[in-house]
């Protein structure tokens, strides 16, 4: 298994990583099948714009670079934005992952998810096209096992 | 796996010689003559081919006498996966009119878990024992599950991934006791733990070149005169008709090689990583908290150390590593190329959080003191890093309960 060299220097180099007090939004997802977790932390201001984002991950190589790379993605843009930034959007700013890697990069997704959900839930609004996230992503992930 | 130029180091310290060992120098050298020169047929009659089969009786004469058994019940195969596959499938071949039980334990690799597998898709039945939190097999639990149908016992010598060493002399006797014949997948201990083959009494012993410093792709399998066991390689005639092939003459003569020297320095390599063994368990579990070692504290291989670090995940954990030039390995699922944590840590009982942050590190003799005390400085920092990056390790520290989506 080989990762590219950006996963390395995200893995080696973290953006984003840590915590925000009192963050606006939070959300921790896993994979109960190959334990990873990942949570994100959103400060969004009144524009509807994520001023800031920060991660912890709990998880392999994969999964702290696509943390990493997730959260640069949606830095600075509003929650539509956000939604936008696909699994797949991820693993290609990345410069791919290997294949039994994929789903790491759903973690990244479903906990940007997650995040606004709680966010949308703290300020009683509905955000058009979020479904509520699941807390465990591997209920829709049993293509992975294949491996 | 590909680095980026700045976190190349100099500094490079090999410890996973449980993966593979490097080859000897004087074990190529006296692997060299039987590829250009000496390169004859064993089965040829010409001089070409005698020099090449007295080579290897010479070879197999030296290996045997380490091991003390008798010169024709050594049988050379292409490694220990196969020598596992040989022993148990064949046996069971051989023996099924009278009975087709097997008992293995819950820690075997896997070249024999997925050869009892196929047995059991073959009408055979296996029980599977199970270990306790140290990686060790009851015998009285194995002495209870004999049954009059059970032909053959296979169990590991020395753990791969916990080092543990099983009481192999003891669970022989029972199985002999009850008419069963005894297998040990060996590849882990020969050259690293004291092996009299006579002594032990098991009718199978299972062994590979690479684990002691030989080549890969040549190992041997033990058999018992008298064993029914068939051949498990169709073909022609060597290895006394029971593993047809050219024999691999440049591998066995590299591994016996790798072996004579191996048994001629055992008590001063073994002494060696014994005291650095201990110096690194004794630091890691002094130095770093939310750890444990897994295997046995003393019944363990001399150059294993396996722990588990609370709160982070394995490839995190080498992959940081090898950025400072430590290479070690994991029974972390993404590091096995399957999604799930090691059959052998859930065994010893470890949950699958646990089982997950789980490294291992086999010395060999080029280790150094200083090898093994940045080793250990090089964890700390690196676990550092880790757990601060994991939510984990946030849940724990603020007392909360960490999303549980551990089955």
């Amino acid at each position: 298994m080989a990762y590219s060299d950006k996963v390395m220097e995200h893995f080696t180099n973290p953006r984003n990583m840590g915590e925000i007090d009192n963050p606006s939004g939070v959300g921790t997802v896993g994979n109960a099948q190959c334990g990873d977790i990942m949570r994100v932390y959103f400060d969004i201001d009144d524009e509807g714009i994520i001023r800031d984002v920060k991660f912890k991950t709990f998880g392999c190589a994969a999964a702290v670079a696509t943390s990493s790379m997730a959260t640069e993605l949606v830095k600075g843009k509003s929650i539509q934005d956000a939604l936008k930034v696909t699994n797949a959007a991820v693993c290609e700013a990345l410069d791919g992952l290997p294949p039994i890697k994929v789903h790491c990069s759903l973690l990244a997704e479903e906990a940007i998810h997650a995040a606004l959900w709680d966010y949308a839930e703290k300020n009683g609004i509905v955000i058009e096209g979020l479904e509520k996230p699941k807390t465990d992503i591997h209920e829709d992930d049993e293509d992975s096992e294949e491996y | 796996m590909t680095t980026t130029t700045s976190t190349q180091v100099s500094r490079q310290i090999y410890l996973d010689n449980a993966a593979t060992t490097a080859v000897y120098p004087q074990v190529v050298e006296a692997m060299l003559p039987y590829f250009t020169t000496a390169y004859g047929n064993p089965s040829s009659i010409y001089g070409l081919g005698n020099s090449a089969k007295e080579a290897v009786t010479d070879a197999r004469r030296r290996i045997a006498a380490h091991l003390n058994v008798p010169t024709q019940d050594l049988y050379f195969t292409a490694g220990g996966t196969e020598s596992d596959n040989w022993a148990i499938k064949a046996t069971a071949d051989a023996y099924q009119a009278k009975g087709k039980h097997l008992i293995t334990t819950a820690i075997e690799h896997h070249a024999v878990s997925h050869s009892t597998a196929w047995l059991e898709r073959h009408g055979f039945e296996v029980t599977y024992l199970g270990v306790d939190e140290s990686g060790l097999v009851d015998p009285t639990a194995f002495e209870a599950a004999i049954r009059p149908d059970t032909i053959l016992a296979t169990m590991i010598f020395a753990n791969n991934e916990i080092g543990t060493i099983q009481p192999i002399k003891e669970l022989a006797a029972i199985a002999k006791s009850h008419g069963v014949l005894f297998h040990t997948d060996a590849v882990q201990a020969v050259a690293h733990v004291p092996i009299d083959v006579a002594d032990l009494g098991v009718d199978m012993l299972s062994a590979s070149a690479h684990k002691f410093h030989g080549p890969k792709g040549v190992g041997f399998l033990y058999i018992r005169k008298g064993l029914k066991t068939k051949s498990f390689v169709d073909g022609g005639g060597q290895e006394r008709k029971r593993r047809a092939g050219t024999e691999n003459v440049p591998g066995i003569m590299g591994m016996a090689k790798a072996l004579d020297l191996c048994m001629a320095d055992f008590d001063a390599r073994v002494a060696h990583e014994l005291a650095l063994r201990d110096h690194l368990i004794e630091r890691v579990l002094a130095e770093v908290d939310h750890v444990r070692l897994n295997g046995h504290r003393t019944q363990r291989l001399p150059n294993n150390a396996n722990f588990s670090f609370e709160f982070v995940e394995g490839e995190s954990l080498l992959l940081s590593l090898e950025q400072k030039g430590i290479m070690g390995s994991s029974g972390s699922a993404c590091t096995s190329g399957s999604l799930d944590p090691s059959h052998v840590l859930l065994a010893i009982g470890l949950p699958h959080e646990i089982a997950h942050g789980s490294l291992r590190l086999t010395l060999g003799e080029e280790t150094t003191m200083a090898d093994i005390d940045y080793t250990v400085e090089s964890i700390k920092g690196v676990l550092g890093c880790l757990r601060m990056m994991s939510p984990l390790y946030d849940d724990y520290l603020h007392g909360r309960k960490a999303l549980t989506v551990i089955k």
